[in-house]
Formats: structure tokens, C-alpha cells, sequence
């Protein structure tokens, strides 16, 4: 039973900062269409910026995670401005090949900068142990669940009730129309990648605090693909639903069955989903009038 | 209020499909543009909201003004800031969104934040809108998608309104109340209407001045009773010859007789 609820905690966690990642993926594809292969890339990015933030330069950590989420968002910015810009008109697919050339690009850019040694990093967050019903976890690891929750909240009211949220889901349906109602779908492109990059940039932030930096956190962007399969690619509770199951399927196998096989499981459920519910569990179906 | 002055529209930088075209929409009247397919009525339509761009096409030549001032180098959004809003042909509702959603997003370029005075105004004019509020708006009729088409134009409150083909696609009661609204939207909200469309008797109805375009150029205009009495446009655009006649098959040489307008 203790080692159940053992798991239990540790998916949680896992998954809130899956579904983190996959917030911005979900924002990415629900805005533009284009599916953003340097996702994780996002998070890694987040991660080292914290990291050079407050273990390099030693500011405070208010300080330093504002500034993060400042340079996410240039980063953001950039990204719509020099590579997405110029392929406005081109086929999707063209600019979901450009997505992947980033991820390389901004991966080789991290390592240039901080070499590929994994560094522990000093936890703004505490990471004590607490004890919940008799399983212990790092209480940094409890913030990141109640962090994913406060950003599915903010998220959920965004698309529904603010003027922007509703004109970034319009530009998803139709563009052209978008468009003709004066909604500059440049402007809101900018806007859904530098969303995306600081909600990566908080989940990288978090990442770094539980297990420190490394490159191997870009891995993260591959295991965000079961994720928004599951839940649906544009889907915001589908991304947190979609994280948390996956989690929660990655530590329970992990911990009955046998590590090794935790990490294929998720691909496994990708393929399920693709084969019974290709739009995922709550993703939009494609309406057709007849 | 809005003037074309000898416009040339070119697509990918080789079709050419307005060919000098030139009309006038004055202040607070509701003007028809008539025409066959392809003739190039929403070509003119897209280069004055400027939504060419998108589809690779350019105004070459000739001016568009509205309020003189020249508009055909300003990107959409900055167009419909300035008062144009284009109702675009086949309703292009956002299907996702629900009908509320739409009609908010239709008023996005409004500074007021608060938009539910506007909302209860198209309501007004679409009370069956207002009943489907919260439904999908791709699960809508056809009647009931052209509705919040023109209502999420109502919402930015333009002075020019650009209705592509309101009629496409919708049962012959329907495109009666839809042209009554807009007779109405035009006498109430004080809405200039630029009016394109296939439907030649309707239209003729309630514009106030139209013009007739065929292969990019405008060919005949004229006040409505003026164009209803024109031989030509009876013929071609009413279906009509002598009254109270049927035509024989072997009058009907449409390949042979000459459009008295084209020579």
C-alpha cells in the first residue's frame, strides 16, 4: 500500500510537469496549426536560463524566474519573428520541419553555452521530504501539481472569457476570416509562441529544482508526445488530464513490472490512441455539416 | 464615401482580373454589385478590405479611397479599424466556437471592453441567435451561420459594410428575411452596404444604385428602376422578355445575341 501511494505521488508529479510541457505544445497547435517539435527544447532552454539566473549570477529567485519568463518570451518573439514569419503561406508541413530544425539549433546553443556536464542546481523551491500518508516526497515535487493546476485555471479562462483567447482560437479555426475581422494573426501567433515558451520556461524551472540541469531534459519534448496524443493536440484540460495519466502509467509500471518497460509504455498508449481515437480523448472532432 | 478609381488586381503576379474598375459607394446607401461567376465581384470586394495579400494577389494599379483616404496599401486590420468590414462569401462562421464566441470575436477590434450592449443588439436583429447562444457554431443551419456572419460584422460597428453573396446557399424564404435585415441594418444603424450578388431581383430591391460587372470591369449602372426597364439586364440578369410570355427554345440564342453592352 505505502509503495502504491509511493508511485501514486511520484506520477503526479511527473505528470504536472509533463503537462506543463505539453501546455504550450496545446497552445502552439490550437493558435497555428503547426505541431512545435522544439518543445522540449523550450523547457531546456527555461531550465538553463533558471539555472545561469540564480546559480550563476546569484540573483534572488523572484528576481531570477522573472527574468526567465522575460527572455522566454523574447524567445518566443524571436522564434514567430525570424523562422515563422517568412513561412507564413507555406504548407504546414514545411513549417513543422522548420520546428524540428530549431530543436537542433537551440539544443547546440545550450550545450555551446553550458557544456553537457549535468549541474546540480541550488533549489529555490525547498526539496525537503514531507510525508503524506506514509509515502515521502520532495515538497518541491507537491508545488509543481499545485503550479500545473493554477496554470490550467488561468489557461481554461484565457481561451474562454479574454478577447485575445477567443481571437487565438478563431485564427485556429479559420485565418482568413480571422483576418477579415481585423484580428492580426501575426501578432497573435506572437503571442501563443511566448505563451507557450514561458509556460515550458516555469515547467523547466521546476524540472531543474527537482533533478538539477542537464541536456538530457530536452527528452522531455519526445515524452510530450504521448501526453497530447492522449489528451488531444488541442485540448488544454487534455494536456493536463493527458500528463497526469502518463505519469501515472509511467510509475506504476516502473515500480511493479520493472523499469526499462516505463519507458516504452507510453508510446505503446500513443499508438492505442492513435488507433481508436486519433483526435484523442479530448480533442476537437472535425465538423462536418451534411 | 468609398471610391474605386480604375483598379487592376493581379493574382500570382500573372492573372489579371480586374481590368480598370472603378464604382462609388455614397454615405448611408446601400449599393449592388451584380455579376456572374467569375466575374470578379469578390476580387473587388477582397481588394478593398485588403485581403488580397493572403492569396497572393495585388491591386496594380488605379486607387481605392475611403473617406480620402487611400487605402489599397494597408493591411486588413488597419482597414477594418478604419470602419470596412467584409462579410465574407460561404459564412466562414468559426466552427468551434460557439455562436456568443464568434459574435465576441467579431468585435475585436472595439476599445470598449464590455460588449454585451452590442451583443443584445444583434440579438435584436437575430432572435434565433440569441436562443443558440451557446451552441457550436459549426452545428448551425445554413440560415442561422449567414446570420452570425453578418452579426459578427455588426459587433465592430463599421460605417462600410461588404456583404459577399449573402444568399449562397440558403432556401428562397430565408434569403427574404436576410435581405430585409439588411434593408434593415441600413435605415436603423445608419450602415453604408456594399452589396455583391448573383440574385439580380432581390438585390435590384433594396440597393439603392448598382452596378453590373462582367470579366473584371464594370459594364452597366445605374438606379434600380432604371436597370430593371434595360433590355439587356432583363434578359441576362432577370430572366425576363416580354412580359407575360413564355419564350420558345427557338428565341433562346443566348450564344448568338449580343450583349448590346459588349462590342
Amino acid at each position: 500500500m505505502d509503495l502504491f501511494i509511493q508511485l501514486t505521488l511520484t506520477g503526479l508529479t511527473n505528470g504536472a510537469i509533463l503537462a506543463m510541457a505539453a501546455l504550450g505544445f496545446v497552445l502552439i497547435f490550437k493558435a497555428s496549426d503547426v505541431i512545435n517539435f522544439a518543445q522540449g527544447e523550450f523547457l531546456l532552454i527555461g531550465a538553463y536560463v533558471t539555472f545561469a539566473m540564480l546559480a550563476q549570477l546569484g540573483l534572488h529567485w523572484t528576481l531570477g524566474l522573472l527574468l526567465t519568463l522575460g527572455v522566454a518570451v523574447a524567445l518566443g518573439v524571436a522564434v514567430e519573428r525570424l523562422v515563422l514569419r517568412p513561412m507564413i503561406g507555406e504548407p504546414i508541413i514545411s513549417v513543422i520541419m522548420v520546428t524540428i530544425g530549431l530543436s537542433s539549433l537551440l539544443k547546440a546553443l545550450v550545450s555551446a553555452i553550458w557544456g553537457n556536464q549535468p549541474k546540480a542546481f541550488p533549489p529555490f523551491i525547498p526539496s525537503q521530504p514531507v510525508k503524506i500518508l506514509g509515502a515521502t516526497v520532495g515538497e518541491d515535487r507537491l508545488w509543481a501539481i499545485v503550479i500545473a493546476i493554477f496554470m490550467l485555471g488561468i489557461f481554461s479562462v484565457f481561451f474562454r472569457r479574454s478577447r485575445e483567447g477567443i481571437a487565438m482560437r478563431a485564427v485556429a479555426d479559420d485565418q482568413q476570416a480571422a483576418l477579415s475581422m481585423g484580428i492580426s494573426v501575426k501578432k497573435i501567433f506572437a503571442w501563443a509562441w511566448s505563451i507557450a515558451a514561458a509556460t515550458a520556461a516555469i515547467g523547466g524551472a521546476l524540472v531543474a529544482n527537482i533533478v538539477g540541469v542537464g541536456p538530457e531534459l530536452a527528452g522531455f519534448g519526445l515524452r510530450v508526445f504521448p501526453v497530447v496524443i492522449l489528451g488531444g493536440l488541442d485540448s488544454i484540460p487534455g494536456a493536463i488530464i493527458g500528463g497526469v495519466v502518463i505519469g501515472l502509467l509511467e510509475a506504476y509500471t516502473g515500480g511493479y513490472i520493472g523499469q526499462g518497460l516505463n519507458q516504452v509504455l507510453p508510446f505503446i498508449v500513443l499508438i492505442l490512441i492513435l488507433m481508436i481515437r486519433p483526435y484523442g480523448l479530448f480533442g476537437q472532432e472535425i465538423i462536418e455539416r451534411v | 464615401m468609398l471610391t474605386l478609381n480604375n483598379i487592376e488586381v493581379i493574382y500570382n503576379e500573372v492573372i489579371l482580373v480586374l481590368k480598370g474598375m472603378s464604382l462609388q459607394v455614397p454615405e448611408g446607401k446601400i449599393v449592388g454589385l451584380l455579376g456572374s461567376n467569375g466575374a470578379g465581384k469578390s476580387t473587388t470586394l477582397k481588394a478593398i478590405s485588403g485581403l488580397l495579400k493572403p492569396e497572393d494577389g495585388e491591386v496594380t494599379d488605379g486607387s481605392i479611397k475611403f473617406m480620402g483616404e487611400a487605402i489599397h496599401h494597408k493591411d486588413a486590420a488597419e482597414i477594418v479599424r478604419m470602419g470596412i468590414f467584409q462579410v465574407m462569401e460561404g459564412r466562414r462562421v468559426f466552427e468551434h466556437l460557439t455562436a456568443e464566441e464568434n459574435l465576441l470575436a467579431g468585435g475585436y477590434t472595439r476599445r470598449e471592453r464590455d460588449l454585451s450592449s452590442d451583443l443584445e443588439m444583434v440579438y435584436s436583429y437575430f432572435p434565433r441567435l440569441k436562443e443558440r447562444r451557446h451552441q457550436t457554431a459549426g452545428y448551425l443551419s445554413g440560415g442561422e451561420q449567414q446570420m452570425l456572419a453578418i452579426g459578427r460584422a455588426l459587433m465592430a460597428q463599421p460605417r462600410l459594410m461588404l456583404l459577399d453573396e449573402p444568399s449562397l446557399g440558403l432556401a428562397p424564404m430565408l434569403v427574404l428575411e436576410i435581405f430585409g435585415i439588411i434593408k434593415r441594418i441600413n435605415q436603423e444603424q445608419g450602415t453604408t452596404i456594399l452589396l455583391v450578388e448573383q440574385n439580380a431581383n432581390l438585390t435590384l430591391g433594396v440597393a439603392d444604385y448598382a452596378y453590373i460587372m462582367e470579366n473584371g470591369r464594370i459594364v452597366l449602372e445605374g438606379y434600380p428602376e432604371d436597370l430593371r426597364q434595360n433590355a439587356d439586364v432583363r434578359e441576362f440578369y432577370l430572366g425576363l422578355t416580354e412580359v407575360g410570355q413564355r419564350k420558345s427554345y427557338r428565341d433562346v440564342k443566348h450564344y448568338k445575341r449580343r450583349k448590346r453592352w459588349l462590342s
